[in-house]
């Protein structure tokens, strides 16, 4: 599309549920919750005239799990493999928020090293959370061959997890206090490697797909988020950055060993079209894949000698009751939040999980006025939702 | 601004209103009477020094004990860099509070959480309805004393332990055995 839309507005005068309105002579499509290019199961209630939207409504709660209940009921500990299912690409990041949050509860400080082996496994696992991003956004507007692309390497990067800490997926390598495991022998030099092999891939990406002229028309000037609107509606991560706003929990309010290494926020420009359009979101993934192997081969330098992964942790956790403790990261998704109040025995009383997909799906109601069908396919790819990260 | 900072240029504006900061937690946090949550945050967005421009979370937290629901709402500000946590205390029996969706957007979809799972209603909100749950689904699941319903349209909300086959198979070969050894007796 290479004329700028109208400008989504921030009117919200007519927000009643579209079902129970009239529709007059437009058509209510329901797209979803099994819907191929949604990523996951959610539906969307669209009211359109033709191919142009009048609004498209989320419907979320199809992967609701509970598991905000589920922290009040399991220990500290025990909680800890069910974070993994918040967000399934990136369960590193999801370990790691419930991790300081409990470590903040009890006062906790961690070795150094298990502090570095922290940071190499979420970079790794943002670099491959990104490569999906990346690559199904591409395959949702109608680019096949960069998805095979990434994915391959995102093997690479699943094979490295899996030797670091056995599973592919859902992770479960963090621990209060420390890590599970330290680094294989030998896992330096192969995470190098790699890092050698990707870089060039990176830059094979952008030329196939990044700087592709039927990609930038596709996705320049498409569904621009303002930087104030972005603020407004509470988003985080990329999306923020692809708007201008220069902020990352890494750099502002450093935790872990974050400090200690250089590298740079990606911040959208508007490039090819507005500033914060859907390919600045894009655009934004792939540098902070780029930064993400910065860190990865400082922290691979950097990281000290000595073989303590954990931290003296007791048997059990206890903390006083009502304490409260508040942790933010910088997941994939963005600044991911956990708020958790202490109970009287070895659990929480409240554990309450702030997730970037959540208040990113809050803001497609009111940008999706005036979009065509086939770009509020673009536009939810572009956000990067993950459906169990939305409803938890 | 630091938390005191910003608690005593809120005390300079409302007075009486604003408290102390509770120093129990590491974060201290700011007790505000609910009637005045909408009033105290829009002096906070609006405020030069203050321009708190973002809603960062919102959550609520149980209090049986107490007869009490608790809202917590984290605040951020992009422009500033600072952080500030204000709650209010509402009556359990009863939870309702202004909707904060006038001054911050984001305030409307974590508002329908709190909504739909600790059963707060948020006077004023646009769109209140379920956002988890179905919007037929009876209780809110985050209060301390929820029981679930049993079943849902005829779908059971509990699921035996599988283990259970088990026993009733071994149960069934037992009997089998039983009856045969009792013919056996018969045929005897």
């Amino acid at each position: 599309m290479s004329k700028p839309l109208e400008l989504p507005t921030m009117d919200m005068e007519n927000k009643e549920v579209l079902r129970r309105i009239e529709v007059g002579g437009d058509m209510l499509l329901n797209m979803g919750p099994q819907h191929p290019s949604t990523h996951g199961v959610i539906n969307f209630l669209v009211q359109t005239d033709g191919e142009v939207m009048k609004r498209a409504i989320p419907e979320v709660g199809y992967l609701h799990r509970s598991i905000e209940k589920i922290g009040e009921r399991c220990t500290y500990n025990g909680f800890m493999p069910y974070t993994d299912r918040v967000d399934y690409i990136a369960a590193m990041f999801a370990n790691q928020g419930w991790a300081i949050a409990v470590e903040k509860l009890l006062g906790l400080s961690v070795p150094k090293r298990a502090e570095y082996c922290r940071v190499i496994a979420c970079e790794l696992n943002r670099i491959s959370s990104h490569l999906i991003s990346v690559g199904t956004m591409a395959m949702d507007v109608g680019a096949v061959t960069p998805f095979p692309y990434a994915l391959r390497e995102r093997e690479f990067i699943n094979d490295l997890l899996e030797e670091l800490c056995g599973a592919r997926l859902t992770y479960n390598y963090l621990r209060i206090g420390g890590v599970a495991f330290d680094l294989p022998s030998g896992y330096a030099d192969k995470v190098s490697t790699f890092l050698d092999h990707f870089e060039k891939i990176l830059d094979e990406f952008n030329r196939l797909i990044t700087y592709n002229e039927i990609f930038i028309k596709r996705l320049g000037h498409l569904a621009p988020i303002p930087a104030q609107m972005a603020i407004d509606y509470c988003l985080v991560g990329p999306n923020l950055r692809a708007s201008g706003v220069n902020f990352d929990v890494r750099k502002q309010l450093p935790y872990s060993v974050y400090p200690e290494f250089q590298f740079d926020v990606p911040l959208g420009k508007g490039e090819v079209g507005t500033p914060g359009d859907s390919w600045d979101r894009f655009w934004c993934r792939v540098e902070e894949m780029r930064q993400s192997c910065r860190i990865l081969r400082q922290a691979l330098a950097q990281i000290p000698n000595d073989t303590q992964i954990m931290a003296k942790v007791p048997r059990k956790i206890k903390a006083p009751e009502g304490q409260e403790a508040y942790s933010r990261i910088e997941s994939a998704r963005g600044d991911m939040q956990y708020y958790v109040v202490a109970g009287p025995g070895e659990n929480a009383h409240r554990v309450k999980i702030r997730t970037g997909s959540f208040t990113a799906m809050g803001i497609i109601d009111s940008l999706s006025r005036g979009l065509m069908i086939a770009d509020l396919v673009a536009l939810i790819a572009s956000l990067d939702v993950v459906a169990p990260e939305i409803d938890r | 601004m630091t938390f005191e900072e910003i608690q005593q240029r809120l005390a300079a504006k409302f007075g009486e209103r604003i408290g102390a900061l509770a120093p129990a937690n590491k974060d201290a946090s700011l007790v505000v009477p609910p009637g005045d949550v909408v009033e105290i945050c829009r002096f906070l967005k609006d405020d030069p020094d203050l321009a708190f421009d973002c809603l960062m979370n919102l959550s609520s937290v149980d209090w049986p004990k107490k007869n009490q629901i608790e809202v917590v709402y984290h605040l951020w500000s992009y422009a500033k860099q600072h952080a500030f946590i204000l709650k209010a205390q509402l009556d359990r029996a009863k939870p309702e509070i202004a909707s904060l969706e006038p001054v911050w957007k984001a305030a409307d979809w974590l508002e329908r959480e709190q909504y739909d799972l600790m059963g707060i209603q948020f006077q004023g909100h646009p769109d209140l309805r379920r956002i988890m749950m179905p919007d037929d689904w009876v209780g809110h699941p985050l209060r301390k004393d929820y029981a679930e319903q049993t079943q849902w349209h005829n779908i059971t909300t509990t699921r035996e332990n599988s283990l259970e086959g088990y026993v009733r198979l071994d149960e069934l070969k037992k009997k089998a055995a039983e009856a045969a050894a009792a013919k056996k007796e018969v045929l005897q």
